[in-house]
C-alpha cells in the first residue's frame, strides 16, 4: 500500500494497514473454509454414492462409438482415448470456424463501409440479423430445419466437382495420393520458401537503391506455377477417389456429417457479424486526415489503404478480435446440443454419464478450454504488441 | 460573360445577371442519387448487380412463403394446405411458448410479471421521464420487483397456489433466467471488480482467479458443472432444484464478465476523484459509493446493457440441462408428429421474439453510447 505510515496514537482498528492486514487474513479463512467444507461434502457424497475417486477410469474401455473422430478410434479404445478425440473434434470446428469467420467478418465489415449503398445496406441486415440471433437457435435451424430436412441419398443435390449433398451430410472427392505426388509438394515448398527470400531481397533492394521489383506477382507466379510445371512433368499423379452412389449410400470420396456442417456455418456466421463490426469501427477510428495525408504523398488508393490505414486500424481491431476467437471456441462447445462429437458431448456428457466421475471429468474439460483461453490470449497479444504504435 | 461585369459607365441598377440555369437533369434528384450511390464506377457497377441479384433470388422466394401462400388461420396441422409457411401451428402452441407449462387457471400471475416489467421499463426509454421517476423506477425494478415476482411465480403463500418451478416455462422462464442473472450479477460484478483494483494482493488474487476462471470456460460447462457437481458440492440432505442450480450456473459466470465492464469504468475514473474523496476525508466505501461508483456505472451503462444482450441470448443454453425456455418450448413443439414439417416456422417464431428483444435492447445501448460520447468526437 501506498500510504505513508499511520501515526503511532491512532487506535489499531483506525490503521489502515492493520485492518488491510485482517481483512485479508479474515476473507483467506473464508474461502479456504469454503473449498474445505466443499471438499469434505463431496468426499463424503461420493461415498455414500460408491464413487471412486482419482484418474484410473481413463484406462478403462470405453464402449461407446463416436460419430466422427480425426484419429483412429473404436468402442474398444479407452477413455482416454474419447478425451483426445473430443479436444481434435474441438479444435477442427474452432479452426475452421476462425479461419472462415475471420474472412467473412472482413468481407461484411469493409461491405458495410462500401459507397455502394445497395452493399453497405445489404451488410447491415446481414449483422443486424444473424448477431441478434442466439447461436444455438441458428445451430438449430440449420440442422435440423435445413440440413435434416435435405432429401436422402438417393435425391442427393448435385453440386460441381462430384459434390453431393444429402441428409447424411455432404460428399466430397478426396485425392488419392501417389509416392510421387510428393515431389509436387517439395516443390510447392520450395517455391514458398524461394518466394519468401525473393520479397525480402526486393524489399532490401528498395530500401537501398529505390529501385522497385514485381516481388508479389513474381512469387506468386512462383507458388502456383512451378508446382503445375512439376505436376504435368511427372505425369499428373493424383487421382481422385470419387463419391458414387451404391444401393442406398454413397460409397467413396470424403464425407463431412451433417452435425459438423451446421455447428461451423451457425458459428461462421454468428462470429462473422460481430467481427465485421469491430472491423467496421477500426477502419472508422483512422481519422480522415491520415487517408489524405497518404494521398498529398501521391500513395495510390490501394497502397494507402495498404500502407496506412489498415496498420493502424488493426490496432484498434486486435484486442476485440481475440475476445470473438475466445468466444468462438467457447460456443463450439453448443456442439453437444445436436450431438456433434467435441468434447464437452463425448467427454462431459457420454463418458461423464458412463463413469459418473463428475469432479475430475468437469475439471479435466474446464482446464482444456482454460488451455485454450490463454493460449490464444497469449497468441494474440504477441500479434498486439508487434502491432502497436512504436513510440520513441 | 459581358453583362456579368457591369462597365464604368453603366448605372449599377442596370446589372442584372442571368438566372441560374437548372442543373443537369443527372445532378439532381434520384437520377444523382443512383449514380452516386449505386454505379459511381465500374466494380460498382458489378457489385450492384450482384446485390441486386441476391435479393431477387432471396426476397419474392421468402415474401411468398411467409405471407402469400402461408396458413394463417386453423387449430390443426389440416389447416395448413398450401405450400407456404404453417402459422397455425404458431398459433396453436403459443401459450405454450409463452407461458410453457404453467397451468393455465394461474397464467393470470405470469401476465402480472409481464406487464409490471413493462410498466417501469418502457418510462425509462421514453425521453421525456423525469430523473426522479426513472430512479425510483429503476430502483423498484432491482430491489423489490424480483421479490414480488417471485413470491407471485411461487406461490404457496396468500392463498395463492404454488407451482413448482418444473412447470415453469416459455419466454417467461427466459425473462426469469436473464433477469435474474443481471439482478443478482450486477452487485457480484461490482464487488469482483473493486477486489480486482483493491491494493490488498489476497483479496485482488482471489477476484482475479474467480473472473478468469469463469470468463475462460463455456456457459455449458458451467451449466453442466451446476446440474451434475453443485449436488456433490452440497452436506447431504440438502437440495437445490434445477431452475435454482442453473441460475446459480448463469449468475457466477455472468457476475465475471459484469465485472470486467464495471472495471472498464472504474478504470476510466480520473485519480483526481479519488484523491478530493480522500482530502473531504470520505473513507473507502462512502469514497466508492458516493463519488466513484457513480460516475462508472453511468459511463459503461451500455457496456451493461450489451452483458445483458448477450446473457439474454445465452438463456437458450438452458434447454440442454432440460429446461424448457422459450426455444426449448419450440424444439420440444416440432418434434410433435401431428404437426408434419414445422421446423422453420417455429424457429422463425423463437428467432423473431430474440430479435425483437436484441434489437431493441442494442438500439438504446448504441443510442445512449452516441449521447455518452459526444464530448470526446472530433
Amino acid at each position: 500500500m501506498a500510504e505513508p505510515a499511520a501515526p503511532k496514537s491512532v487506535a489499531p482498528w483506525n490503521n489502515p494497514r492493520v485492518r488491510a492486514v485482517t481483512f485479508q487474513a479474515v476473507a483467506l479463512v473464508l474461502v479456504l473454509w469454503f473449498f474445505w467444507t466443499i471438499f469434505q461434502n463431496t468426499l463424503t457424497n461420493m461415498e455414500s454414492r460408491g464413487i471412486t475417486t482419482g484418474f484410473g477410469f481413463l484406462d478403462n474401455t470405453a464402449g461407446f462409438g463416436i460419430l466422427f473422430s480425426l484419429v483412429p478410434y473404436d468402442e474398444s479404445n479407452t477413455y482416454g482415448r474419447t478425451f483426445i478425440v473430443g479436444i481434435l473434434n474441438t479444435l477442427l470446428v474452432s479452426s475452421l470456424g476462425i479461419l472462415f469467420a475471420t474472412l467473412l467478418g472482413f468481407i461484411v465489415g469493409v461491405a458495410r463501409l462500401s459507397s455502394n449503398w445497395l452493399i453497405a445496406k445489404m451488410a447491415l441486415v446481414y449483422v443486424e440479423i444473424t448477431r441478434n440471433i442466439p447461436l444455438l437457435l441458428q445451430i438449430f435451424f440449420w440442422y435440423f430445419a435445413v440440413l435434416r430436412a435435405l432429401p436422402g441419398p438417393k435425391q442427393s443435390l448435385e453440386f460441381p466437382f462430384n459434390a453431393f449433398m444429402n441428409n447424411r451430410g455432404l460428399y466430397m472427392a478426396s485425392p488419392d495420393v501417389e509416392p510421387s505426388f510428393w515431389f509436387v509438394v517439395a516443390t510447392f515448398v520450395a517455391a514458398v520458401v524461394g518466394s519468401v527470400v525473393l520479397i525480402r531481397w526486393a524489399k532490401k533492394r528498395q530500401d537501398a537503391t529505390g529501385q522497385r521489383f514485381p516481388a508479389w506477382p513474381t512469387a506468386f507466379a512462383l507458388v502456383i506455377g512451378l508446382p503445375v510445371i512439376v505436376f504435368w512433368l511427372i505425369g499428373a499423379p493424383l487421382l481422385w477417389d470419387l463419391p458414387a452412389l451404391e444401393g442406398f449410400n454413397f460409397k467413396g470420396g470424403v464425407r463431412l456429417i451433417p452435425e459438423f456442417i451446421a455447428l461451423w456455418l451457425a458459428l461462421t456466421l454468428y462470429t462473422a457479424s460481430f467481427i465485421a463490426e469491430i472491423v467496421r469501427s477500426g477502419i472508422q477510428s483512422v481519422s480522415h486526415g491520415q487517408t489524405e495525408a497518404s494521398m498529398a504523398l501521391g500513395l495510390r488508393r490501394g497502397t494507402a489503404l495498404r500502407l496506412i490505414v489498415i496498420p493502424q486500424a488493426m490496432r484498434v481491431i486486435i484486442p476485440p478480435l481475440t475476445s470473438q476467437y475466445l468466444n468462438l471456441t467457447k460456443n463450439s462447445s453448443l456442439a453437444t446440443a445436436i450431438g456433434y462429437p467435441d468434447l464437452v458431448a463425448v467427454f462431459m456428457g457420454t463418458t461423464l454419464n458412463q463413469t459418473g466421475q463428475a469432479v475430475e471429468i468437469v475439471a479435466m474439460t474446464m482446464a482444456v478450454y482454460l488451455t485454450i483461453s490463454l493460449s490464444i490470449s497469449l497468441l494474440m497479444n504477441l500479434y498486439n504488441r508487434a502491432m502497436a504504435l512504436k513510440e520513441r | 460573360m459581358a453583362e456579368m461585369t457591369p462597365t464604368g459607365g453603366a448605372p449599377a441598377d442596370s446589372f442584372r445577371p442571368i438566372p441560374p440555369r437548372p442543373p443537369p437533369s443527372s445532378a439532381v434528384g434520384p437520377v444523382r442519387w443512383v449514380r452516386e450511390n449505386l454505379v459511381s464506377s465500374p466494380l460498382n457497377v458489378l457489385l450492384t448487380a450482384i446485390g441486386l441479384y441476391l435479393i431477387w433470388l432471396i426476397v419474392p422466394p421468402l415474401i411468398d412463403w411467409a405471407l402469400v401462400s402461408a396458413d394463417f388461420f386453423g387449430s390443426s396441422s389440416d389447416d395448413c394446405t398450401s405450400d407456404g409457411a404453417c402459422w397455425v401451428f404458431v398459433g396453436a402452441r403459443f401459450q405454450f411458448f409463452i407461458y410453457g407449462f404453467y397451468p393455465d387457471p394461474e397464467r393470470w400471475r405470469v401476465n402480472i410479471m409481464f406487464l409490471m416489467l413493462a410498466a417501469f421499463l418502457v418510462p425509462q426509454f421514453l425521453p421525456g421521464t423525469p430523473a426522479v421517476v426513472r430512479k425510483w423506477l429503476g430502483i423498484f425494478g432491482l430491489t423489490l420487483y424480483p421479490l414480488i415476482t417471485a413470491v407471485l411465480l411461487l406461490g404457496g403463500v396468500f392463498g395463492l397456489p404454488a407451482v413448482e418451478t418444473g412447470k415453469w416455462g416459455g419466454l417467461m422462464l427466459t425473462l426469469v433466467l436473464s433477469y435474474v442473472g443481471i439482478v443478482a450479477a450486477l452487485p457480484i460484478g461490482i464487488l469482483l471488480a473493486l477486489g480486482r483494483r483493491s491494493h490488498m494482493p489476497i483479496i485482488r488474487t482471489i477476484c482475479v482467479m474467480f473472473i478468469e476462471l469463469w470468463r475462460g470456460v463455456p456457459l455449458i460447462s458451467v451449466l453442466f458443472m451446476a446440474s451434475v457437481m453443485l449436488p456433490l458440492f452440497l452436506p447431504e440432505g440438502v437440495n437445490f432444484d434445477k431452475l435454482l442450480r442453473a441460475l446459480i450456473g448463469i449468475v457466477m459466470f455472468q457476475s465475471a464478465y459484469m465485472a470486467e465492464v464495471i472495471r472498464g469504468g472504474l478504470q476510466g475514473i480520473p485519480k483526481g476523484q479519488y484523491e478530493a474523496a480522500a482530502a473531504l476525508g470520505l473513507g473507502y466505501w462512502r469514497a466508492t459509493g458516493l463519488i466513484i461508483l457513480p460516475q462508472a456505472l453511468k459511463m459503461v451503462i451500455p457496456g451493461i446493457v450489451n452483458t445483458f444482450i448477450a446473457l439474454f441470448k445465452d438463456t437458450t443454453l438452458v434447454l440442454i440441462i432440460g429446461l424448457f425456455d422459450i426455444l426449448g418450448a419450440v424444439q420440444a413443439s416440432i418434434v410433435d408428429p401431428a404437426w408434419g414439417r414445422v421446423a422453420v416456422e417455429g424457429y422463425v417464431f423463437a428467432a423473431f421474439c430474440f430479435w425483437v428483444f436484441c434489437f431493441g435492447m442494442s438500439q438504446y445501448s448504441q443510442g445512449l453510447e452516441r449521447k455518452l460520447h459526444t464530448g470526446h468526437k472530433r
